[in-house]
């Protein structure tokens, strides 16, 4: 049973990260357009 | 625009050391795809005075941040020469509700982390754990519970807070009267040592509460005023001419009557005034609803918000500022509103039962089982087990998953609803009224036929006509683009005011002008080689609408129009249509036209699209614009319909119609879900167990029925 000791504290710091990874993009504006992030990566950057 | 200065290669500097900047926003319907983003992003930053462009291709919105030096009108004809149509967005109208909905997710994502990780003891605990992992996991909920609780609750508290302080009830009183009972309940429980916490019940309560409230959030579109956006239509100020002779700039709100305004060319009036010196002709569309220009001579009034097509003039000022006739639209429009923002909607009806109902029988279970001998620690617990069955999770759900299924339908085929509510006022429709100009017809003059023009004709008349803002050059520019032809090289183009559009294309005079004699119907002469050519034009109907018509008569709505154009205008049109028409309406009229239908028990769905129609957009039951409309009405509408098409209309009531059946299903299946579960509880069997099995259960029947609208919307508009 002492492996739950580990597991359990692990299991909630990876759902934390992954919560506040989703906080993070929130924060970001990652959620504002996403069709033109979709569509950004097909614009040629060859302009200074 | 001059070109002294190279265009900047660095944007974001330029801004520091130029005029302080300032942020504009355009709706462009047109962009589509990566390259107009790439073209838009990089013709924008080009322009000199614009630090930076950025694409929003969701919202399809350009949002540029430029030196005040550089107005709104020129950055269309930027865009315009880029190749897109623009209006001008009002300033940020989406902030706070943004804020709002960013809240409501945050405290979703934290009830979803909760959730899942409570969850995961709780299944350890239900499959049978010995008394000290019980114990552990119970207090290991706790932790996550709380915290918990207490964030992604608040909205519900606070809300809940709100009505008990003023003495009412809502539905976030039995909610947040259930998540605190359940949560303290299952504290005591953890503290004792006890068999049962209901933390995981607490947070996937509010989990399912939060997506049924985050979703109706995102429907909210912006605020519905719009009556910034139509002051703003007002020219910003004139050339006064002082009595020196000498013109200087005043604002519109320093403007004074028996002042004397110089009006140029393509230039919005700033004040309603008397035509003093020249002739021009004054395009009225906007503000009265009538499809041809005006002609204004000495002698005419003329008004704040038309635009002048043709000559400078002189205008001297007789009403300025709050006394103009835009002024008392837009106080029309903000008297309109406020009636709507009475309407109840169907959620909160439906809680103004339940909640009250909820707790009674709460309290009952409660008593009852202390008279028949319970402990008052048992008769708590099944009080509170009561509470968190009849929870009203589906409830939560049932108006929204319904909406945001529509709306998301119906934004595929063209037609934006604002928020929840506008659905529900739209199911109740029974009379329609439409404007004319720009409603019933495209708005714009269109060339009648391009037959007679051959192909080298078609290339210069649009390289004549798309060089110039007159109704006339960007009808006939809209007409032949659609025809895919390419505008020739026409060089010197200028625009001799009042007269046309002139220019040389290999090495020939070439124009565009108005034909020499006047006539009843617009027309301009195409003068290419020496030939004159007369083309024609009529704002013509919408190609779908006596279909449009139809599909509303069979729904049961009666239609009729409400123009502010002149009677002989309107009279055609109706005699075609075969509908009931009143002509000449300033926009009071049209407004109490409403309201003598509301007080006959009538609910109005109205259409229009221009200023005129602002006061009765906002005042009506519910109301639709057509997205080629001033961005008063967009704003003042419920909906936004695109494209040239009338049928999204028709195709709106009909879905609302179904969202509105689909609704009353899932109360039915949420309350009929209670009628089973609420017996348990009472008798002190609901288990953890069980009340989570029934209240996913139930969540999921509501929005997997919710989800058939997709398809039934879809089915509809074909």
């Amino acid at each position: 049973m002492t492996i739950l000791g580990f597991m359990i504290p692990l299991s909630l710091a990876m759902g934390l990260c992954a919560l506040g990874t989703f906080f993070w993009t929130m924060r970001s504006g990652q959620y504002e357009d996403m069709d033109g992030a979709a569509n950004r990566i097909l614009i040629d950057e060859d302009a200074p | 625009m001059n070109a002294i200065t190279p265009p900047p290669p660095v944007p974001v500097e330029t801004a520091l050391d130029t005029a302080p900047s300032i942020d504009s926003r355009f709706t462009v319907p047109g962009i589509r795809c990566a390259g107009c983003i790439g073209k838009i992003e990089r013709g924008l930053g080009l322009v000199p005075g614009v630090a930076s462009a950025r694409v929003n291709l969701s919202a399809k919105r350009v949002a540029v941040s430029h030196a005040e030096t550089l107005d709104a009108e020129t950055l269309i004809e930027e865009l315009r020469k880029l190749g897109f149509e623009a209006e001008r967005a009002a300033d940020n109208p989406l902030a706070r509700d943004d804020v709002e909905t960013k809240r409501l997710i945050r405290a979703l994502a934290v009830a979803g982390f909760g959730m899942m990780n409570i969850m995961l003891f709780s299944v350890s605990v239900w499959s049978g754990t010995d008394a000290v992992t019980r114990g552990m996991f119970h207090w290991i909920s706790a932790l996550i519970g709380i915290p918990v609780v207490v964030y992604s609750g608040r909205p519900f508290f606070a809300s809940a807070w709100m009505a008990l302080k003023y003495r009412r009830t809502n539905m976030d009183v039995p909610i947040s009267i259930g998540v605190i009972l359940a949560t303290g309940m299952s504290l005591y429980e953890t503290l004792a040592g006890g068999e049962h916490a209901y933390f995981d019940g607490a947070v996937m309560l509010l989990f399912f509460l939060l997506a049924g409230r985050t979703l109706d959030a995102m429907m909210r579109g912006r605020a519905r005023s719009g009556i910034a956006a139509l002051l703003g239509r007002m020219g910003r100020g004139a050339q006064v001419i002082g009595e020196d002779g000498t013109a200087r700039y005043v604002e519109a709100d320093k403007l004074r009557p028996g002042m004397t305004m110089l009006v140029a060319a393509g230039e919005a009036l700033a004040a309603d005034g008397e035509v003093v010196e020249g002739r021009t002709t004054i395009d009225t569309a906007m503000l009265t609803g009538e499809s041809a220009p005006r002609p204004a001579v000495p002698g005419d009034l003329v008004h704040a918000g038309t635009i002048n097509l043709g000559n400078p003039v002189r205008v001297r000022v007789t009403a300025a500022a709050q006394d103009t006739a835009i002024a008392d639209i837009a106080r029309l429009m903000d008297e309109a509103g406020q009636s709507r923002s009475r309407y109840v909607r169907v959620a909160d009806r439906a809680a103004r039962l339940y909640a009250p109902a909820v707790h009674t029988l709460a309290f009952l279970s409660f008593c009852s089982w202390l008279i028949a001998g319970a402990s008052v620690y048992k008769a708590l617990t099944i009080a509170t087990a009561v509470l968190i069955i009849t929870c009203p999770c589906a409830l939560g759900l049932a108006v929204p998953a319904a909406q945001v299924v529509a709306a998301g339908a119906l934004m595929r085929r063209g037609l934006l609803i604002k928020d929840g509510s506008a659905l529900e006022r739209l199911a109740e429709a029974d009379e329609v009224l439409l404007d004319k100009t720009g409603t019933l017809t495209l708005g714009e003059p269109r060339p009648v036929t391009l037959a007679m023009l051959g192909p080298r004709s078609r290339a210069i008349a649009l390289g004549l006509a798309q060089a110039s803002r007159h109704p006339l050059s960007r009808g006939l520019a809209h007409a032949l683009r659609g025809e895919g032809v390419e505008p020739a090289a026409v060089e010197l183009v200028r625009e001799a005011a009042g007269s046309g559009m002139i220019g040389r294309c290999d090495g020939a005079e070439v124009a565009l002008l108005r034909p020499e004699v006047e006539t009843d119907t617009l027309a301009v002469d195409l003068l290419v080689d020496g030939t004159r050519t007369r083309i024609t034009f009529a704002d013509s109907l919408r190609p779908d609408v006596t279909e449009t018509l139809a599909a509303l008569k069979a729904q049961g709505l009666t239609a009729a129009i409400a123009s502010g154009d002149r009677v002989e205008a309107v009279g055609g049109v109706a005699r075609k249509l075969g509908l009931f028409a009143t002509a000449a309406m300033r926009p009071a009229d049209k407004l109490a036209l409403l309201e003598r239908r509301a007080a006959l028990g009538h609910k109005v769905l109205m259409v229009g699209d221009g200023l005129n129609d602002g006061p009765a957009l906002a005042g009506a039951h519910v109301s639709l614009a057509p997205g080629g409309a001033s961005d008063v009405s967009q704003q003042a509408a419920d909906g936004v319909f695109v494209g040239e098409r009338l049928m999204p209309v028709a195709t709106a009531v009909k879905v609302a119609r179904a969202t509105m059946r689909v609704v009353r299903q899932n109360f039915a299946m949420a309350v009929g879900y209670n009628v089973l579960a609420v017996p348990l509880a009472i008798l002190g069997h609901v288990t953890p167990l069980v009340a989570a099995l029934a209240m996913s259960g139930s969540s999921l029947l509501v929005v997997g029925n919710s989800l058939r609208l997709a398809r039934a919307a879809g089915k509809e508009a074909q």
